[in-house]
Parts: C-alpha cells; sequence; structure tokens
C-alpha cells in the first residue's frame, strides 16, 4: 500500500533519464497493457453476465421467461418488482433482515472494540488460547450448530426474534470484526497511548475521543464485514425463525407454488438483495482485501 | 511491546460472555446428544461412544468427505492460480482500479442462496443463458440430472463466487511491493517470469497462504449455494458434509449420529484452524505488520 513513499528512496538511486514511474510503467503494463485489458474484461464479463441474466429475468413476464428466449425483455414489466414492494409478506422479508443485520453489526462491534484493544495492547493469562479459540468460532461449520441453536433460543423464549439472529451471527462476527479490528489497533503507535494517560486522560475518554477516531477506517472495515456475513448467511437465519423474524433469504422460497416456479418474483427479489452490498461496497472498496485478510496487509 | 496486565481480562469479558453462549452452549447440546440416544418423549439414554462408532463405519459420512475434500481441491486449484493471474492484470491505480475493485467484490456480497438462485436462473436449459447456449450448441448438459454437468456447473458457481477473494488478496500483497525493486529488476535485466517468481510470489506469500486457507475453510462447510442449485443431486453426488448433516439432524431427525457427526466435522476444522493459526502468528512475527 506504500507505492508513492517506497518510490522516493529508490528514484534517488537512478540515473536522471530513468524516473521511477516510467521504470514501473515499462516493467509493470509496458506491452502487456492491452493483454491486461483483456484479460480484466473477460473475468469482469464473466462475473457480470450471470447478474445481468438475473436481471433481465426479473424485468420479463412469466409468459415471456418460459415461452421465448431473448437476451433483452421484448415486454419490459416492472409487475415483478410491484409484486414483492407492494406484499408485506415480501417487503417485510427485507425490513427483517436489516433489523437483525443492523442488530448485529452493533452489537459485534461494540464488543469487539475493548477485546481487540486489550489483544492488541497487552499480554495477559491465557490471550494467545482464548484469541485462538475466537478463530474456531469463525470456522465453524454454521451446519453443525443449526440445530443446538434452535433448541437454545426456543428454551429461552427468543425463537423467531431478530435478536436471536443477531446473537447467532455473533459466533463468526465477533471474532472477525476482534480479528480485523486487533490489525488496524496494531498500526496505531503505543506512544499515543501513553503521551494521552500522562496528560491525564481516564481509558473511557481516552478510548472514545483518542483511538476511535484513529481507527475509524478499521470500524468501518469491520462493520462492513459483520455487515456482509450476517446478510448472506441463509442457515442460522432460516433455522432460527418462521414468521415474525423471517429473513428475505427464506422468504424467497415461497416462489416455488404448486404451479411451478415464480421466476420473474424470483429474479426481482434477487437483484434486490444485491443492491445493499453494492451500495456500501463503494465505500469500503481500498479496505476490502485487508478485511479478507482478517486485518493482515 | 506488549506490557503484561492481567486487568485487560475485563476487556475482553464481553466477547467471552456473548460468544461462549452462542458456541460453548450449543457445542455442549451437541456433545450430550452424541452420547445418548432416544426413543422420543424426551426419554434419553446413555449411549456411550455407539454413535461414533457408527459414523467411523458408516460409509454415507465417509462418501460425504470424499465428495468434500475432491470440491475443496479443484476449487482451489482453479481459483488460486487464476486468483493471482487476474491480480497480476488488474491496474494499479487511478480510476480503472477502483472500478475493478468494485465490480469484483460484487459476487462476494450477494446472499448465498441468492447466488445459488443466480446459477439456476443461468444453467437451466430452458431458461438460462448458459444451458440454452450449451444446449443450441449440442452439448448435452442438464445440472439436475447429469453428475458431471451437477458438479461442473457447482464448481464454475464457486469459482464465480469466490475467485475475486483471492484476486483481491494477491492484489493487497502485490500493492505493498515498493518500486525500488521492480527498478532493481530492471536494471539486472530481469525476465517477466524472474520478476514473477523472486520478487511478486514471495511478497505475496503471506496473503496467499490465508486466502487458502479461507478458501480452504469455507469451501469445506459449503451449504447454501449448492443446496438451491443442486439441493445435493442428482442422487447425492454434489451432497457435501453440511448438505447431509442438515438432512440427517434437521430431515431425519437422526440427532445422535448427527451429534458424532458435528464433532467429528467440527474437529477436522479445528485441526485445520490451529494450522492456520500457527501460520498466520508466524507471518506477523516475520511481517511485523
Amino acid at each position: 500500500m506504500s507505492d508513492e513513499t517506497a518510490a522516493a528512496p529508490g528514484a534517488a538511486h537512478l540515473p536522471g533519464d530513468l524516473s521511477p514511474e516510467d521504470a514501473n510503467t515499462k516493467l509493470r503494463r509496458g506491452s502487456r497493457f492491452s493483454g491486461s485489458a483483456v484479460v480484466m474484461t473477460l473475468y469482469l464479463l464473466f462475473l457480470l453476465v450471470p447478474i445481468y441474466w438475473l436481471l433481465n429475468m426479473s424485468l420479463k413476464t412469466n409468459a415471456e421467461i418460459l415461452g421465448s428466449f431473448s437476451l433483452v425483455p421484448q415486454n419490459l414489466t416492472l409487475a415483478n418488482y410491484e409484486t414483492i414492494l407492494t406484499d408485506p409478506s415480501w417487503y417485510m422479508g427485507y425490513v427483517n433482515s436489516l433489523i437483525y443485520v443492523v442488530m448485529n453489526t452493533v452489537i459485534s462491534i461494540t464488543v469487539a472494540l475493548p477485546a481487540a484493544y486489550a489483544f492488541s495492547r497487552y499480554n495477559f493469562l491465557g490471550d494467545k488460547h482464548l484469541f485462538f479459540w475466537l478463530l474456531t468460532n469463525r470456522m465453524a461449520p454454521p451446519a453443525v450448530f443449526a440445530l443446538p441453536f434452535f433448541q437454545l433460543y426456543s428454551s429461552v423464549g427468543l425463537f423467531d426474534t431478530h435478536i436471536a439472529v443477531a446473537l447467532a451471527h455473533c459466533l463468526f462476527n465477533v471474532p472477525l470484526a476482534v480479528w480485523i479490528l486487533e490489525g488496524f489497533m496494531r498500526g496505531v503507535p503505543k506512544e499515543i497511548d501513553e503521551t494521552a494517560y500522562i496528560d491525564g486522560f481516564s481509558f473511557g475518554r481516552f478510548f472514545v475521543k483518542i483511538f476511535m477516531p484513529l481507527i475509524s477506517s478499521g470500524i468501518g472495515v469491520a462493520a462492513f464485514f459483520c455487515f456482509m456475513f450476517s446478510w448472506v448467511e441463509l442457515l442460522l437465519s432460516r433455522t432460527l425463525t418462521s414468521v415474525n423474524a423471517k429473513p428475505i433469504a427464506a422468504t424467497m422460497t415461497r416462489t416455488v407454488g404448486a404451479a411451478g416456479i415464480d421466476w420473474g418474483v424470483l429474479a426481482a427479489a434477487g437483484v434486490l438483495t444485491i443492491i445493499p452490498g453494492a451500495l456500501v461496497i463503494y465505500f469500503v472498496r481500498n479496505y476490502i482485501a485487508k478485511g479478507f485478510a482478517l486485518g493482515r496487509v | 511491546m506488549k506490557t503484561d496486565n492481567q486487568k485487560a481480562w475485563l476487556l475482553v469479558l464481553p466477547v467471552l460472555i456473548l460468544v461462549a453462549f452462542s458456541a460453548v452452549i450449543p457445542l455442549m447440546t451437541v456433545v450430550n446428544y452424541s452420547v445418548q440416544d432416544t426413543f422420543g418423549n424426551n426419554q434419553f439414554f446413555w449411549a456411550g461412544l455407539a454413535w461414533f462408532e457408527d459414523m467411523i463405519h458408516s460409509e454415507r459420512m465417509w462418501n460425504a468427505l470424499g465428495r468434500q475434500i475432491v470440491f475443496s481441491g479443484i476449487i482451489l486449484a482453479i481459483e488460486v492460480p487464476l486468483g493471482i493471474f487476474i491480480a497480476l492484470n488488474m491496474p494499479k491505480k487511478g480510476f480503472w482500479a477502483s472500478f475493478c475493485l468494485v465490480l469484483m467484490s460484487l459476487p462476494l456480497l450477494i446472499p448465498w442462496n441468492v447466488v445459488g438462485t443466480i446459477w439456476q436462473i443461468f444453467g437451466r436449459v430452458d431458461i438460462g443463458l448458459l444451458g440454452y447456449t450449451l444446449d443450441a450448441l449440442g452439448v448435452d448438459y442438464n445440472y439436475t440430472q447429469g453428475f458431471y454437468a451437477a458438479w461442473a456447473t457447482v464448481i464454475v458457481m464457486d469459482v464465480w463466487h469466490w475467485t475475486s477473494l483471492v484476486a483481491l488478496l494477491a492484489y493487497a500483497g502485490l500493492q505493498s511491493i515498493p518500486n525500488a525493486y521492480y527498478q532493481a529488476a530492471k536494471i539486472d535485466q530481469a525476465s517477466r517470469w524472474a520478476v514473477f517468481r523472486y520478487i511478486e510470489l514471495p511478497k505475496m506469500k503471506g496473503v496467499l497462504t490465508i486466502a487458502i486457507l479461507l478458501r480452504f475453510m469455507d469451501s469445506f462447510k459449503i451449504y447454501t449455494e449448492p443446496f438451491v442449485l443442486t439441493g445435493g443431486g442428482p442422487g447425492n453426488a454434489t451432497t457435501f458434509l453440511s448438505i447431509d448433516l442438515v438432512k440427517m439432524a434437521l430431515g431425519q431427525f437422526d440427532l445422535g449420529p448427527a451429534a458424532a457427526f458435528s464433532l467429528m466435522y467440527f474437529l477436522v476444522i479445528m485441526v485445520i484452524s490451529y494450522v492456520f493459526y500457527i501460520v498466520m502468528t508466524n507471518a506477523d512475527k516475520e511481517g511485523g505488520a
């Protein structure tokens, strides 16, 4: 990530006729540039064509989907979207999903912040074992936990509530948030903490007023990843809900009826689930890799 | 340097309580089931290790495990080289770099059941672009009936879904290489291959390790996408470990065997996680990042 800063010492050793930018361009891109463009175009096409096809289907009537085959909708219709946006049993699926995803993100970040600080700054008894144990939960297959979760949340009366799903998703999101935040926090020099304590800041005031602004991008990335993994998960959210907190992912199975599958509405529902992710991705585009690397790039 | 401070436990306590509630209690429930038998009515009997013995000798579990290993192996063999190749071809900075990053991340943010739906709609012979085209070309392709077609579709779907993750990580590794390295290579007249082999690959080692292990573990617990696409079929062709487990536990309510199965499954994941942890903490020590 330190392209600019690293270029400076290199430039000092080079003869004047070869500026660092030239060397870089010639070596990295050079004649390969057009080849790279072709590779990237092909790859992006591979990624986008299936999504385009979903969009295409969502703008067709079922009669057209099953009756003819065309690359663009012949009779453009928004009826499928209308079905979803006017029927509470459909759009409440989105509302439910958003509610538990936001709850999960808030809970995960709130508990992960102090823990990540502890891991990044202090040695304490069993810290390494605890850190590893957290990681194993990120790796745990949700299928193992589906049935016990169902029984646990039923027995404490939380079945079919948003908080049940939010808590269940904490299983993998809290460890993820701790790991990502810890990665960002270790980039902040310890001297800052010490100076603040010498200046008479209490821990709480230092943490909120000074430390959190310093790692704001890390908090943003961690929140984004919590949001994302809670949003894309289906198995646990489906198992823990029936009516009141039913997520959109589970609602989508409704399109399979006696008369076959309602392809148009299914496609429209799919397109609508892509939008929230597509909106937030723009803000964290430069940090996505760091987040996936659990804060370790 | 870190300082010793046992009070740090207080900062970790909320996480500990929360994750213990969502992880330890359910896990103990699983352990409980794995050593008991029931004839309904909440009457449980001690069964010792019988279920574990059953599962170890169960062909069904070994078959699912075999399919799982083959699947994870194939997708790693495709996604890792492809991801590196894509990362090498990405624009380095400016508008097009952001453009590629955003579009490449898109599949990663799609709910997993929708990923299944997308490929279902894309692959069907009657309404899907892929299925229709292959059919028109005379290829006998039907992912709901053909063994190879089902496998090919599940694998292409996973490549579509996750290659960008490997590419993004490799890209981040490449970005951290100082320009001076390339200039030195240029002065030494190093070949393109030498630059890749001796500069880019070693510098990507850390992030690639993370990418490989993440992809291995996530593919090892894949459930939703093949479940939506093929339902584990045709027959049992794409019934991976998680799909089989959910069938056993929630479909047939064979709690004892399912619990024993879960624990062994979890054990495998634990071992892999441990390797992952060791590798990653060593990388931290070396890199200091």
